[in-house]
């Protein structure tokens, strides 16, 4: 079981619920994915609070946690403000806390996320910050009040996988007691149990799935990888050698020259 | 008044956040509010009187990542 801010989840994936080609792929996503929480976001309403209202129903009708998140926000009182107007719409404390910093590659503003993680926390939220794999960052964000962390394993949307395995170590050694949930830059089931071998808690997925040629079968391919990583990180893992060992024992072997 | 709504400027006679809201046919539960980037509780915006120029969002949920 996975402990987030008290609450138990079983589905080590979390789910995003953008970008699906319909709404029906994504709740067949959801359903075969075995996720228990789905991110959703806000956005200006156009239609008289009728989009938003059609969106939501589909996604309360899957049964899982929402985790709202704060994308596309810049700057503190952005983040901040929307933040609350995710509690007050969602019900909930959780929040994906979410500041972009770099308009390219979409990385983390660290700087203000240490500073709007502080002020809600502060106002009982329970962030969940996208952040990246500083080590001092992530002291900073649990020091804010933050009790779970979520770097990225490459930019968001990049499906690129983990480009930096020996931080996201570091990461796991450092923090070995704080949920740790790697939020971006996943593309294959590979780069998932990848991550999850590492000992990390979970992963948030979200274009891998929704941009694939069948997304409720790749979210399945993602879950099934999830969990091989997670039992194959508890089964204990051989660590690479340079030179070749041989698997067959040679003692008693015949000799016929 | 004028009031910018989701950057849009409106013309409206409404003196309160709910009459606005009806009078620009928002509807249903699932919407958030803000005057000038402070949050307006649902249950607040009866109470809401604006003002001329005041900025209004207004959200709602969608998919997000």
């Amino acid at each position: 079981m996975l402990e987030l801010y008290g609450t138990q989840v079983t589905s080590r994936l979390l789910l995003g619920s953008a970008r699906y080609p319909s709404p029906a792929a994504l709740a067949e996503a959801a359903r075969r994915s075995g996720t228990e929480i789905v991110t959703v976001s806000l956005r200006r309403e156009t239609a008289g609070g009728r989009t938003g209202g059609a969106f939501f129903e589909l996604i309360r009708g899957l049964g899982v946690r929402v985790l709202p998140n704060t994308a596309g926000c810049h700057s503190v009182s952005e983040a901040v403000l929307t933040a609350k107007m995710a509690r007050d719409l969602f019900g909930t404390n959780w929040i994906k806390l979410e500041l972009i910093g770099h308009h390219d590659t979409l990385q983390p503003d660290l700087f203000q996320l240490v500073g709007a993680a502080r002020i809600l926390s502060a106002d009982g939220f329970e962030v969940f910050p996208y952040t990246t794999d500083d080590l001092v960052a992530g002291e900073r964000l649990l020091a804010a009040g933050c009790k779970v962390l979520m770097p990225w394993c490459a930019p968001i949307g990049t499906a690129a996988g983990p480009q930096n395995v020996s931080g996201l170590r570091a990461m796991r050694a450092e923090f070995a007691d704080i949920p740790l949930i790697v939020d971006a830059g996943i593309g294959r089931p590979s780069h998932a149990a990848a991550v999850m071998e590492l000992g990390f808690d979970a992963v948030l997925l979200n274009t891998a799935v929704a941009g694939a040629g069948d997304p409720p079968a790749m979210a399945e391919a993602f879950a099934e990888a999830i969990t091989a990583g997670r039992k194959a990180y508890h089964a204990g893992l051989l660590a690479p050698r340079d030179m070749a060992v041989p698997s067959t024992p040679v003692i008693g072997k015949g000799v016929f020259a | 008044m004028t009031y910018i709504v989701n950057g849009e400027a409106v013309e409206s006679a409404a003196v309160t956040l709910s009459e606005l809201l009806t009078a620009l046919e928002y509807e249903g539960e699932w919407l958030a509010t803000a005057v000038n980037g402070e949050l307006v509780h649902r249950e607040e915006r009866s109470a809401c009187r604006l003002s001329d120029g005041d900025r209004i969002e207004v959200l709602s949920p969608m998919q997000g990542g």
